[in-house]
C-alpha cells in the first residue's frame, strides 16, 4: 500500500446547514477527511453528527453549503448517488431487511446480474476473509445477533467497494472483545487507502482509534484537532463547551432509608434472551443510585420490571418486608410504594404525543376521581403549575406535547412524575439530547426529590455526570451487575472497566 | 364429473388469478391496496368497450389493461407520492372504479340502438374456449389442459414470468426488499419510488385484464352493471392463502374457483349444505388462514412488513 | 453548482413543514373539495352536459319537494349511524373495515324478532330489536378484535372477510329457513308486520332521532369519559397505554365491541324503518361509503353530520339528475371518489412542502 495521503480530500464539506422545521439541525459546518484517515466525529447527544452524515448518504438533503467527493463538487440526492460516489455508511439502527439472508442484503441493490447463491456464497466468503470477518451468508437475519448483523452491514459496504466508510456510534452495541474486533477491521481499511469516519461520543474510542478529531456542539463544528495531540480533558471541553466537573450539585442526606430490595431478579427481554441475570441490590430513599452499563445491557429491562411493566421471571422485590413483585402502580400505592418511571421513549411510551399538556397530566391520574367521566379540571391546573415552575416553553397547555422541544417535553414528563408525589422515582436517560440549561434544571430536580427522601435510580450513558450526580454507581453488563460502587470514590476508568464484564468487589 | 367440476374451476378462478397476482405485485412493494375490485371493474368497462367497439380481441385486452392501470396510477400518485391513507385511497379507488365502470356502461347503454350491449361474432369466437385439434381430444388430460380460453393461458404464463420476476431476479429482489423494509432498500441505493410505480401500474394492469374477463366471459359477452361482483375483494383475500407468491397464485385461484362452482357438482345426496354456504366458504377458508398465519408467527410466511405503511425519506 | 456524472439538485423536492395549524388545513381541505368539483365538472362538459346545471339540479333535486326532503333524510340516518360506529374503532387505530357485515349482523339479529315475535306489544318489540341489533352488530366486531388482541391478526382483511360471511347468512337465511313461503319465483324475506316497523316523526321513520342520540352519545362518550380517554392513549401507542396501566386488549375488545354495535344499531334501522324486510342489500355499500365519510370528517361527529348530510344530497340529487338528463346514479359514486382523491391529496400539504430547486439556498 503506498503510504502517500492524497493531495485531494476524500470528503470536503463547507458550509453545511440543514434545519427540520424550526430546529437548526446543523449550521454551517465544515469537514473534511482524507484517504488513508480515521476522522472521528465527537459530539453529544443532539449534536447533530448523525444528520451531518445522512447528508453524505443521501438521506437528507442539506439545505445549503457544498460537498466535495474526491475533489469534486457533488450533490447528492439519493442513497443511490451516494453508493456511487464510494461513500458506505452503516447506520446506527441497521438498515437490513430482516426476512432475508445475510447474502441477499449484502448484494441488495447493487448493479450487477443476479449471481447463482454457490457462487454468491464463495464471493462473499471470500471478502470476508479478506477483512478478518466471521458470517454465514445464508443465514437470515431475524436469527442473528446484534453484532453479526453489524458485520453484514460492513460487508454491504466491502462487497460494493466503498473507499469511504461512514460508522455511526456502532460500538453502542458491542462487548468490548467485538469492539477491538472491529477497530482492527477499520485499521486495515485505513491500511488500504480508504477513508473512514466514526461518529462516537466515547472519548477512549476516539483516542484509541482515529487520526484526527472533529468535534461538533450543538449544530456547529467546534474545532478540529490532530489526535495525538489532545487529550480526553480537551475534548471533553471543545465537546460540552464548559469546564465539567464544576456544576452538578451533590446534596448529602444524612437519614437513608432502605425503600425497595431487589432479590435474585430474572427478567427476559422481549426477544426470549436473557435481560437480567440474577441482580440484587438495595435502593434507598435519600440517595441517587446511577445505573451504568453499554447499551443494552438490562437497563430498560429493569427499569420496566421495576415499575411492574415487564413480566419478572423469578426474583422478588421487596418493601418492607412486603412482596411487592409484578405488581402494577397501584397495587403498589396500595402496599406504600408510590412509583413514579420516567421512561427512555418519552413520547412513544411516557407521553401520549397528540395530545396536550392537560391530556397528559391526566395519564396517570384519570382514573382518580369516581365515576363514568373524566375530571379534566385538576389536570389543567397542574398543567399551568407545572408550566411556570419549570419555565416550560409553550404555547399554552392545548398544545400537543409533540410540538415541544426535546428539553419541554422531558420537564412535562418528569414534572408529572414528581407531583404524583412518588416516594420511589426511576429515570431512563432523563437528559438524553437535551441542552446544557435543561439537563441542569433536570439535575436539580431530582436532587430535590433525593433532599425528600425520595430514592432516585439514574440511567444514564454519560459517566462524567453520574460521577458527579450519583451517590452510588450500579454497573451493568450482559444482565449482571458487575459492580456497585460509591460515586464519590470511583472513577471513570474503574466504571468503563466493569461495563466490560471486569467484576469489583460490591463496596 | 369430477373433470368437468375441475375445469369450471379454472375458468370461475382465472379472473381471480389476474386480481390476485395484480395484489401481489402492489403487496410486494408496500401497498395494500383496497382498490382490486374498483381496478377490475375499470378494467372491465374498458375491455368491453373497446371489443365492443373495434371487435378486436387484442385492442380489447390492451385497453383493459391500460383502464386498471388509470385507476392504479390514482392510487400510486397519491400514496406512492403525496404519501395519503392506504386503506382510504384503496377503498375509495373501488367506490370510484365501480362507479365509473357502471356510469360509462350506462352511458353506452342508453345511447345503443338495440338497448343491450352484445359484443360482436368475431371477438366473441375469439373468446371461447379454444380447441387444439388433437390435443384437445386426449382423454382426461387434453380435457384438463387445452379446452380453455385464451384468458387461462395468458394468466398462467403471467404468473410463471413474474414468479420468477419476483423470485429469481436482481429487480425482484430488490422490489421485495421495498416491501419488508423500505428504509433499507433505500440506503442500498435502490431507486424505491420508480420501483413502487411500476410494480403498483403493472399489478393495475394485469386486475384490469381481469376484471376483462369477468365481463366478456363471466356474463357471457353482454354488459351488466356490476359485472366485476366481489371477484376483486375475494382476490385481495387470496394473496394470504397464496403466500404472496404469483405461482401459488394459480393454484389459489383454482380452489376458490372450484369453492364457487362446488355448489353445482357437488351431489345433493351427499351433502345437505345450504349454497351460502359454499358461496362464504372462499371467505371462510380465508379468515383461517389470516388467524393462522398470525398463531403461527411465522417471519418467512407474512404479509410484507412495511405494507399499509407509506415512506418517507426524511422520516425521524 | 457543478455536477459529477451530469447529477442535479432535483427540481422539486418533499420537506417536512411545521403542521399547519387548524383554521389552515381546514380551508385546505375545502379548496380541495373545490377542485373535485371542478375536475367533476371537466368530465361532465367531455361527455356533453353543462356542469353548472347538472350541479345544479343535484342540489335543488335533494330539497325540490318534501318528499324529496325526506328521501334525502333517509339517505343519511344510516351514513351517520354507521361511521360513528366506524369513528370509534378508528380512534383506536383499528382498521375496522367490516361495518358492512356488522349493519347486516344487527339486521339479521333484529329481523329475527320482527319475523317470529311479531305480537309483542310495540314499544317492547322495538326496543327488543334493538338491543338485538346492537348484540348482532357487537357480536360481528368482537370477533376481529378477539383475534387481534390474542395473536395480532390483520384486522383490515379479517373485516373485510367477515363481511362476505354475513353477507351469505342473509341469503341462507332468505333461501331457507326465513323464505316467505308466499313468495313466487325469486326467494325473499317476508315483510315485516306493521307492529315491527320504526314509528314514522315528521314523515321519516325515527332512525333520525336514534342517529342524533348516537350523535351526541357517542361525541360524549369520546371527548368526556374514562373509556373515551383510554381509546384515545391505545390508538397513540400502546406502550404508553401499559404505561398508564390500561388494558390495551381490553379496551379493544370492549371498542370493537361498541363499533360493532352503533354499526349494527344502523342495520336494525334500515331493516325495520327503510326496507321493512331483511335483504341481502340492507348494507349495500354503506359500511364502506362510512369510512370515507368518517375520514372526511377528521373522525369528528359533528363533522360526520355535516359531510353524511352532503353525501345525502348528492346521493337523493344524483337520481333527480337520472330522471332529468338521463345520466346514471353511478355518477354520485364516481363524484364522491373523485372529491376523495383530491381531499386525500391534499392532507400531503397540511405535513410537507415542495422545494423548488435553489429555492433553499437564496440567502
Amino acid at each position: 500500500m503506498s503510504s502517500e495521503i492524497k493531495k485531494e480530500y476524500a470528503i470536503e464539506c463547507k458550509g453545511i446547514r440543514k434545519t427540520f422545521g424550526k430546529v437548526v439541525a446543523n449550521d454551517d459546518i465544515d469537514l473534511t477527511v482524507r484517504y488513508g484517515e480515521i476522522l472521528a466525529l465527537l459530539g453529544e447527544n443532539g449534536s447533530g453528527k448523525t444528520t451531518l452524515m445522512n447528508m453524505l448518504s443521501g438521506i437528507y438533503h442539506p439545505d445549503r453549503g457544498t460537498i466535495k467527493i474526491g475533489g469534486r463538487e457533488v450533490c447528492i440526492n439519493t442513497p443511490k448517488d451516494s453508493i456511487g460516489l464510494g461513500i458506505g455508511m452503516i447506520h446506527q439502527h441497521f438498515k437490513l431487511v430482516e426476512v432475508m439472508s445475510a447474502m441477499d442484503n449484502i448484494v441488495l441493490g447493487t448493479k450487477e446480474k443476479r449471481l447463482k447463491p454457490k457462487v454468491l456464497k464463495e464471493k462473499i466468503l471470500q471478502i470476508s476473509e479478506q477483512f478478518g470477518l466471521e458470517i454465514d451468508p445464508e443465514k437470515k437475519i431475524y436469527d442473528m445477533s446484534v453484532s453479526e448483523k453489524q458485520t453484514v452491514e460492513i460487508l454491504k459496504v466491502l462487497y460494493r467497494g466503498a473507499n469511504i466508510l461512514i460508522l455511526d456510534e456502532p460500538t453502542a452495541v458491542l462487548t468490548p472483545q467485538e469492539t477491538k474486533k472491529l477497530f482492527s477491521i477499520l485499521k486495515r481499511m485505513r491500511e488500504k487507502g480508504n477513508a473512514v469516519i466514526i461518529i462516537t461520543h466515547k472519548l477512549n474510542e476516539v483516542m484509541e482509534i482515529s487520526d484526527r478529531v472533529t468535534i461538533l456542539r450543538k449544530g456547529k463544528s467546534m474545532d478540529t484537532v490532530m489526535t495525538a495531540e489532545t487529550d480526553e480533558k480537551k475534548l471533553t471541553e471543545l465537546m460540552v463547551g464548559r469546564q465539567v466537573s464544576l456544576s452538578i450539585k451533590r446534596p448529602e442526606v444524612k437519614d437513608r432509608k432502605k425503600m425497595l430490595s431487589i432479590e435474585d431478579l430474572v427478567v427476559s427481554k422481549a426477544d426470549g434472551t436473557t435481560g437480567l441475570d440474577h441482580v440484587s441490590f438495595d435502593l434507598y430513599g435519600g440517595e441517587i443510585l446511577g445505573v451504568a452499563g453499554i447499551a443494552g445491557s438490562g437497563q430498560k429491562e429493569l427499569c420496566e420490571s421495576l415499575a411492574g411493566l415487564m413480566k419478572i421471571d423469578s426474583g422478588k422485590v421487596m418493601h418492607n418486608d412486603k412482596d411487592i413483585t409484578g405488581m402494577g402502580f397501584e397495587e403498589m400505592t396500595q402496599a406504600g410504594v408510590r412509583m413514579s418511571f420516567v421512561p427512555e421513549d418519552r413520547l412513544g411510551m411516557g407521553l401520549v404525543a397528540s395530545m396536550d399538556m392537560v391530556g397528559n397530566m391526566l395519564l396517570r391520574s384519570y382514573r382518580n376521581n369516581k365515576g363514568f367521566f373524566v375530571d379534566r379540571k385538576p389536570a389543567r391546573q397542574l398543567a399551568e403549575s407545572l408550566i411556570e415552575k419549570l419555565e416550560i416553553l409553550t404555547p399554552g397547555v392545548e398544545t400537543p406535547v409533540r410540538r415541544l422541544s426535546g428539553g419541554n417535553v422531558q420537564k412535562v414528563l418528569l414534572g408529572r412524575e414528581i407531583e404524583s408525589n412518588p416516594n420511589v422515582l426511576i429515570t431512563a436517560y432523563p437528559v438524553r439530547g437535551l441542552d446544557v440549561n435543561s439537563t441542569y434544571r433536570i439535575f436539580d430536580l431530582l436532587n430535590e426529590q433525593k433532599e425528600k427522601g425520595v430514592a432516585v435510580m439514574f440511567v444514564g450513558e454519560d459517566l462524567d455526570a453520574l460521577l458527579e450526580l450519583a451517590d452510588r454507581i450500579l454497573v451493568l453488563c450482559h444482565g449482571k451487575i458487575t459492580g456497585i460502587v460509591d460515586a464519590r470514590e470511583t472513577t471513570k476508568e474503574k466504571l468503563g472497566l466493569m461495563m466490560t464484564g471486569i467484576t469489583e468487589e460490591v463496596s | 364429473m369430477i373433470i368437468k367440476f375441475l375445469v369450471a374451476a379454472v375458468l370461475a378462478g382465472a379472473p381471480l388469478l389476474f386480481g390476485t397476482m395484480g395484489e401481489i405485485l402492489n403487496e410486494r412493494v408496500g401497498h395494500l391496496n383496497l382498490g382490486v375490485e374498483g381496478m377490475m371493474s375499470l378494467g372491465a368497462c374498458g375491455g368491453f368497450m373497446i371489443g365492443y367497439w373495434t371487435d378486436n380481441l387484442f385492442l380489447a385486452i390492451i385497453a383493459a389493461f391500460l383502464a386498471g392501470m388509470m385507476g392504479a396510477l390514482i392510487y400510486a400518485v397519491l400514496t406512492v407520492f403525496l404519501m395519503a391513507d392506504q386503506n382510504v385511497t384503496g377503498l375509495t379507488l373501488t367506490i370510484f372504479g365501480i362507479g365509473l365502470s357502471n356510469f360509462i356502461g350506462e352511458y353506452m347503454l342508453d345511447r345503443s340502438p338495440q338497448g343491450t350491449l352484445k359484443l360482436p361474432e368475431h371477438i366473441s369466437a375469439q373468446l371461447s374456449n379454444i380447441h387444439v385439434k388433437g390435443l384437445s381430444d386426449i382423454p382426461v388430460v387434453g380435457e384438463l389442459l387445452f379446452t380453455y380460453n385464451i384468458f387461462v393461458y395468458l394468466g398462467v404464463v403471467l404468473a410463471v414470468i413474474l414468479g420468477y420476476y419476483l423470485f429469481k431476479t436482481k429487480v425482484g429482489l430488490n422490489v421485495c426488499a421495498i416491501g419488508e423494509n423500505p428504509a433499507a432498500a433505500d440506503a442500498a441505493g435502490i431507486p424505491i419510488t420508480q420501483l413502487k410505480l411500476f410494480n403498483i401500474l403493472l399489478g393495475g394492469g394485469i386486475c384490469g385484464i381481469g376484471g376483462a374477463y369477468s365481463a366478456m366471459i363471466i356474463c357471457g359477452g353482454v354488459w351488466i352493471s356490476n359485472c366485476v361482483n366481489g371477484l376483486g375483494w375475494i382476490a385481495v383475500a387470496l394473496v394470504i392463502f397464496a403466500n404472496w407468491s404469483p405461482r401459488k397464485a394459480i393454484f389459489g385461484s383454482l380452489v376458490f374457483g372450484g369453492f364457487s362452482v362446488l355448489k353445482y357438482y357437488i351431489p345433493k345426496s351427499l351433502f345437505q349444505l345450504p349454497n351460502a354456504f359454499y358461496d362464504a366458504l372462499p371467505f371462510l377458508v380465508t379468515a383461517l388462514v389470516l388467524v393462522m398465519t398470525s398463531i403461527r408467527q411465522s417471519k418467512d410466511k407474512a404479509q410484507p412488513a412495511s405494507c399499509g405503511v407509506n415512506y418517507f425519506r426524511e422520516e425521524r | 453548482m457543478s455536477e459529477i456524472k451530469g447529477k442535479k439538485e432535483p427540481l422539486l423536492r418533499i420537506v417536512k413543514r411545521a403542521e399547519l395549524p387548524g383554521k389552515q388545513a381546514f380551508a385546505l381541505r375545502i379548496f380541495s373539495v373545490f377542485l373535485a368539483l371542478c375536475a367533476g365538472g371537466v368530465f361532465i362538459l367531455l361527455i356533453g352536459y353543462n356542469p353548472f346545471e347538472i350541479y345544479k339540479t343535484i342540489w335543488t333535486g335533494a330539497f325540490r319537494s318534501q318528499m324529496a326532503i325526506q328521501a334525502t333524510i333517509k339517505l343519511v340516518i344510516p351514513l351517520v349511524i354507521s361511521a360513528l360506529g366506524i369513528t370509534l374503532a378508528f380512534k383506536m387505530r383499528f382498521w375496522n373495515i367490516g361495518a358492512e357485515g356488522q349493519i347486516i349482523m344487527g339486521g339479521v339479529f333484529a329481523s329475527f324478532f320482527a319475523l317470529f315475535f311479531t305480537n309483542l306489544p310495540h314499544v317492547l318489540l322495538i326496543v327488543i330489536m334493538l338491543i338485538a341489533g346492537i348484540i348482532g352488530g357487537g357480536i360481528w366486531g368482537l370477533i376481529p378484535a378477539f383475534f387481534k388482541a390474542k395473536y395480532n391478526t390483520n384486522e383490515t382483511l379479517f373485516t373485510l372477510m367477515l363481511n362476505y360471511i354475513a353477507l351469505n347468512v342473509v341469503v341462507f337465511l332468505r333461501d331457507g329457513p326465513w323464505k316467505d313461503p308466499e313468495s313466487s319465483g325469486f326467494p325473499k324475506i317476508a315483510r315485516f308486520d306493521k307492529n315491527a316497523q320504526l314509528d314514522k316523526v315528521l314523515g321519516v321513520h325515527c332512525g333520525w332521532i336514534i342517529a342524533l342520540i348516537l350523535l351526541v352519545v357517542v361525541a360524549v362518550y369520546l371527548s368526556k369519559t374514562k373509556q373515551g380517554y383510554e381509546i384515545s392513549v391505545v390508538g397513540e401507542s400502546h406502550a404508553t397505554a401499559s404505561y398508564a396501566g390500561i388494558h390495551v386488549s381490553k379496551v379493544m375488545l370492549r371498542t370493537m365491541f361498541l363499533s360493532g354495535a352503533v354499526c349494527g344499531i344502523c342495520g336494525m334501522v334500515q331493516t325495520t324503518g327503510s326496507d321493512m324486510t331483511l335483504t341481502t342489500a340492507v348494507a349495500g355499500g354503506v359500511g364502506f361509503t362510512a369510512i370515507i365519510v368518517a375520514w372526511l370528517a377528521q373522525l369528528n361527529p359533528a363533522g360526520i353530520l355535516v359531510v353524511s348530510f352532503l353525501f345525502g344530497v348528492l346521493e337523493k340529487g344524483s337520481s333527480v339528475m337520472q330522471s332529468t338528463f338521463g345520466l346514471s346514479t353511478y355518477a354520485s359514486d364516481v363524484l364522491q371518489g373523485v372529491i376523495l382523491f383530491f381531499v386525500l391529496g391534499c392532507e400531503f400539504f397540511v405535513r410537507y412542502k415542495f422545494v423548488v430547486r435553489g429555492g433553499a439556498k437564496k440567502e
